[in-house]
């Protein structure tokens, strides 16, 4: 019982985050990203690649780019860990977590669509590598 | 006259399963009784009918060998149960490293 409305009651904190989110300029949903990155990808600096790695959108300052190469860094130490855990290709593993993280986009958000063309997410789920769940 | 390689000259219901088993019928009851017999033959005068006719026109069914190989594409399907397999996994990935998601 007390576990059910514990469940109910996170529900209604996700519903009300969400709300936040889409109403008021502070993410929550960005509780872990540093003020740097949140900012970036506010400004469609840095957008999500088909293949599971940020990307620079056009020209941006050095700190940017440097910030970026970091966390695709971290991104890849994490996909070779998942991939040897799940005993698939770190590329695999990277482009499962890419349909992810493509469908968490949020609108206004930048992705690269296949073509390699950058683009803004709109309210339709932007396009995905083939074969995503 | 025209020879056919594949099913030239050979009525279509050949095939022991249609046809044979209209003989063995008739064979059967023509000992017992000319009636039901002749009963069983009607019953499968139409088959008979059919095959005679497809005899007759001496159709031949030429069934042509594709020139290009067959080509059946597995990838996309491959793709799929990997990325299906990998998918929660990956969606742990994202929640446990959030700040570089």
């Amino acid at each position: 019982m007390t576990r059910l409305s514990m469940k109910s009651l996170k529900s209604v904190a996700a519903a009300a985050a969400a709300m936040l989110l889409v109403t008021g300029p502070v993410a929550l949903h960005a509780e872990g990203r540093s003020p740097e990155y949140a900012a970036a990808r506010a400004a469609g600096q840095v957008g999500e690649q088909q293949d599971g790695y940020l990307g620079v959108v056009g020209n941006q300052p050095a700190s940017v780019v440097a910030m970026v190469r970091d966390i695709n860094n971290k991104r890849r130490a994490v996909y070779t860990e998942g991939a040897t855990a799940s005993k698939s290709t770190v590329q695999e593993y990277a482009t499962a977590t890419a349909c992810r993280l493509l469908a968490d986009t949020k609108p206004g958000e930048k992705y690269q669509a296949p073509d390699g063309s950058w683009q803004t997410r709109g309210a339709s789920m932007p396009p995905r590598p083939s074969g995503c769940k | 006259m025209t020879v056919c390689e594949l099913t030239g000259g050979v009525p279509a219901a050949r095939n022991p399963a249609e046809s044979g088993r209209g003989t063995i019928v008739v064979q059967q009851e023509v000992g017992r009784s000319g009636r039901r017999a002749v009963r069983a033959v009607l019953k499968h005068a139409p088959m008979l009918v059919t095959a005679g006719a497809i005899g007759m026109l001496g159709g031949c069914v030429n069934v042509a060998a594709p020139d290009k190989p067959i080509v059946i594409e597995l990838n996309i399907n491959i793709r799929q149960e990997v990325f299906y397999r990998l998918d929660a996994q990956a969606a742990k990935t994202i929640e446990e490293n959030k700040d570089i998601f």
